[in-house]
């Protein structure tokens, strides 16, 4: 049978200036896609699988390489897209789901992009952060709606109730859950030494916590998913807190799946699955199948680890997800973590990636009013993840109502990630979505560490700028503090769900 | 800017307004002449068992039926009347002011250990969200407040001002930025016994506000302060927080001082700062606040608003500026300076 689509246009052209090549041949080692060869006295390309990781551009010394994105493009069409046409062709040749890395893809409008911030002028003073204290400490867990107090004999106070456990942090920025398997060992050492020295936390993801990782235990929050890899009751207790995935922002509704060619030893045994095998996390978790079943599971966890630590849940930014995070908030759990639709994942089916679920600024949004409604909001802390990159983000979002944030791939760009989207391979030229060893080598955990705890640090001063600017030295008072925000050219239906006001208004 | 000032005779000796108007006046420079007011407890002796509600109606007509019927709905109105006035030559009566005294039928709330203030407070939310022209703006028991948009002369004036007596007195002298001229944007703010007055601005209001709203308080004055009387109202009377304590969740100490305390205090604090994060309110300010046995006045955690204490015998003065206590009493026992969100707290014997 002849195939009659034919080769599609190439995605990106490697181009060499040999006038500039002094053929140290780097390019060649760098990159673990293929696309350079050293043939004779030139440097020859096959453009073809080249994914733009850039590893080649970082590494030449010449600045000789340049790379071009859709050197020939299709007939432009505004309906039937590259992508879309893409899609069908891979389709028409192998019949099955289309798979896709990184976040969402599509154009939709960006709500950060669209709401700005308020600063102090006259009436009131901004406030210098290097001259006056700013508080950024956020506590993360269930609090009392109000205290019970005893009066003793001379005159003072005691206090009666007892506070839940909280995670303590020192910046509300914390890293999401990208599991060993997913991500390389080294780019996890990295990040954990990041949160370590910013007093801040990251997740395992449902990948087990590998042995290198326990010095940094303290800082980690242990993951529970459908599949329940790499869970078992030394796990739990290791975790400074624990978190349930019931859904991610990147693909709502579906399970995930880490391919047998990246379950290496170390990987298998963290997992407690046999090497080579594919790990596949069921689309629901099998023993949850309702809300009261959650509360179950939140009750067990916490039972199991003698009501020491805080359970996260986390879920999809739904349609519904105002009504899922109440119901959530009246269990024993401690925070909800709202994942919007623009979070990163190494591998998603593209149809889920791009047109399932909500962006996380109206999730937020809807959860803080859905939970103060019902007046339930110091039942749990509310943690926003997905498409979370600068510090802006950071400051709107708790200022639509969240308690902290979670970044994924802004970490992973801090490690050399240039966002290629090609993660499911697993040949990561950057040592990050890779498992392996040549290229996990080239990751250096304690250099990877410097890189996040900079961005995380770099991120803080400017959160701290943008509230004493504000006016505001605490962040408690920046959190649902929407007054503070005002939307530009975004419609009345979407400025009611986030109350905020106009610009002018 | 703003100018406040505030007094309480511990021993519940009264005092009539006319030393407070002089001191109010003295601080001119920090006002500009749209707004000013006075809240005075013990005002009236002979209806101290009910609520004394004062209203702003913009039409008597067509506004009090409306406000009567919701009254005489939820309990019995015992006397009403027009507020005594003066007219005077730059102050004229943009509203009427009118006082009902007003006992509700506690039988109608029965899930509540507070039923008569749960009642009042239902009602001044109700009637100024859902009455178009009537908003009340005092509703405590034996207090009553007095402001309208002018010179702190001018509004003492014209609600002859020296003819109330009260054991504790607050004032305030306002420079508007937002609702200028609006009277019911003048201070003090008042919900049942509490009454605040506030120099500054709440960078915080749209937290405090949220955070308020979720309890059933209905925020529709236009302004940060009224904020402050619903949380002091949670805080103390719902959620029976010490006055002290209530100051320190509104404004607590940093971490760093709360991490030094010992394991005692820092528990506490602690917990107030986690219960209450969201009442917790930012930016510069100086408040005063009152109800019937006690007088309270704190700065934010940083004193970005000036505040002074003073002591003369049984009297306690909290004001801006030291020069309006000694206007109001020169031979003052003892003159402080609280430090950034320490409380000045006076109580009736």
């Amino acid at each position: 049978m002849t195939p009659s689509i034919g080769s599609l246009p190439p995605k990106y052209r490697v181009t060499i200036d040999h006038d500039r090549c002094m053929l140290c041949g780097r390019c060649v080692v760098n990159c673990s896609y293929g696309v350079f060869r050293l043939d004779g006295d030139r440097v020859r390309t096959n453009s073809r699988v080249c994914t733009a990781c850039h590893r080649c551009v970082a590494y030449c010394p010449r600045d000789a390489i340049s790379i071009q994105e859709r050197p020939l493009d299709y007939r432009t069409h505004p309906v039937w897209t590259r992508g879309v046409r893409e899609s069908i062709y891979s389709q028409a040749r192998t019949g099955k789901i289309v798979l896709a890395g990184m976040g969402n893809a599509l154009d939709y409008p960006m709500i950060f992009d669209r709401l700005v911030l308020d600063a102090c002028q006259v009436t009131n003073p901004s406030i210098d952060p290097l001259r006056e204290p700013m508080e950024l400490r956020t506590y993360l867990g269930k609090k009392p709606q109000r205290l019970e107090l005893g009066t003793r004999g001379d005159g003072g106070v005691d206090l009666l109730t007892e506070l839940a456990p909280n995670l303590c942090l020192e910046t509300p920025i914390m890293i999401g859950h990208m599991s060993y398997g997913a991500i390389s060992l080294n780019a996890q050492l990295a990040m954990a030494r990041a949160v370590s020295g910013q007093g801040t936390f990251m997740g395992t993801g449902e990948g087990g916590l590998a042995e290198p990782l326990r010095p940094y235990q303290g800082h980690l929050i242990v993951q529970v998913a459908s599949g329940r890899f790499g869970v078992d009751i030394d796990y739990l207790e290791r975790g400074a807190a624990i978190e349930i995935k019931i859904g991610q922002g990147a693909k709502p509704g579906i399970g995930g799946h880490l391919p047998g060619e990246k379950v290496n030893a170390l990987v298998s045994r963290t997992r407690m699955i046999p090497e080579g095998s594919d790990a596949i996390s069921p689309a629901p978790h099998h023993d949850i199948y309702s809300i009261e079943d959650l509360a179950q599971l939140v009750r067990s966890l916490k039972e199991a680890t003698g009501w020491k630590k805080p359970v996260f849940v986390k879920i999809a930014a739904v349609h519904n997800v105002a009504a899922i995070a109440a119901g959530i908030a009246r269990s024993a759990a401690d925070a909800v973590v709202v994942d919007g639709f623009r979070g990163g994942t190494g591998a998603a089916p593209r149809v889920f990636r791009d047109h399932v679920g909500i962006p996380v600024e109206a999730a937020v949004a809807a959860v803080d009013a859905k939970l103060r409604s019902q007046g339930i909001r110091n039942e749990v802390s509310v943690i926003a993840s997905g498409g979370i990159r600068e510090s802006t983000d950071v400051a709107k979002i708790i200022a639509l109502g969240a308690d902290a944030v979670y970044i994924g791939t802004a970490a992973l760009v801090a490690l050399g990630c240039r966002v290629c989207g090609s993660c499911y391979r697993g040949l990561c030229p950057w040592g990050i979505a890779t498992q392996r060893q040549d290229l996990v080598d080239r990751l250096d955990p304690v250099a990877g560490g410097e890189q996040v705890g900079n961005l995380i640090h770099g991120w803080t001063l400017e959160l701290a700028e943008l509230m004493g600017a504000a006016g505001i030295n605490s962040i408690e008072s920046l959190r649902g503090n929407r007054d503070r925000l005002r939307s530009y050219m975004v419609d009345q239906a979407l400025m009611d769900v986030l109350d905020v006001k106009s610009v002018g208004a | 800017m703003c100018g406040i000032i505030g007094v309480i005779d511990r021993g519940r000796e009264v005092m009539d307004g006319s030393a407070i108007r002089r001191s109010l006046s003295l601080m001119n420079e920090r006002g500009s002449g749209e707004g000013a007011g006075y809240v005075a407890y013990g005002v009236y002796p002979e209806f101290r068992d009910y609520f004394a509600l004062h209203v702003f109606f913009d039409n008597l007509h067509e506004t009090r039926p409306k406000v009567d019927a919701l009254l005489h709905q939820w309990g019995r109105v015992v006397h009403d009347e027009e507020i005594p006035t003066r007219d005077t030559a730059r102050l004229r009566k943009v509203h009427t002011p009118w006082r009902y005294f007003f006992k509700p039928d506690v039988r109608l709330m029965p899930r509540s250990t507070t039923p008569a203030e749960e009642i009042v407070t239902e009602l001044v939310m109700r009637i100024n969200t859902a009455i178009d022209g009537a908003l009340v703006f005092s509703s405590g028991r034996n207090v009553g407040v007095f402001k309208a948009a002018g010179w702190p002369e001018e509004v003492a004036d014209f609600y002859r001002i020296e003819e109330y007596e009260g054991h504790c007195w607050l004032a305030h002298n306002r420079y508007p930025t937002n609702t200028p001229g609006w009277w019911g944007g003048a201070h003090p703010f008042n919900l049942l016994d509490w009454s605040v007055v506030h120099n500054g601005e709440i960078t915080s209001y749209g937290t405090n506000r949220r955070y308020i709203e979720s309890f059933g308080y209905r925020c529709t004055m236009f302004t940060d302060t009224e904020v402050v009387a619903y949380l002091v109202d949670l805080l103390v009377r719902r959620h029976g927080l010490p006055a002290e304590l209530a100051v320190t969740a509104l404004a607590p100490p940093f971490w760093d001082e709360i991490d030094a305390m010992d394991d005692r205090r820092r528990r506490l604090h602690h917990a107030l700062r986690l219960t209450y994060a969201s009442a917790m309110m930012n930016g510069p300010f100086a408040i005063a606040v009152a109800d019937q046995d006690s007088l309270v006045a704190f700065t934010d955690r940083s004193k970005l608003r000036p505040l002074v204490g003073a002591e003369a015998g049984d009297r306690l003065y909290v004001s801006s500026e030291e020069a309006a206590i000694r206007a109001m009493e020169p031979r003052l026992d003892r003159v402080f300076m609280p430090r950034a969100g320490e409380p000045i707290v006076g109580r009736c014997r």
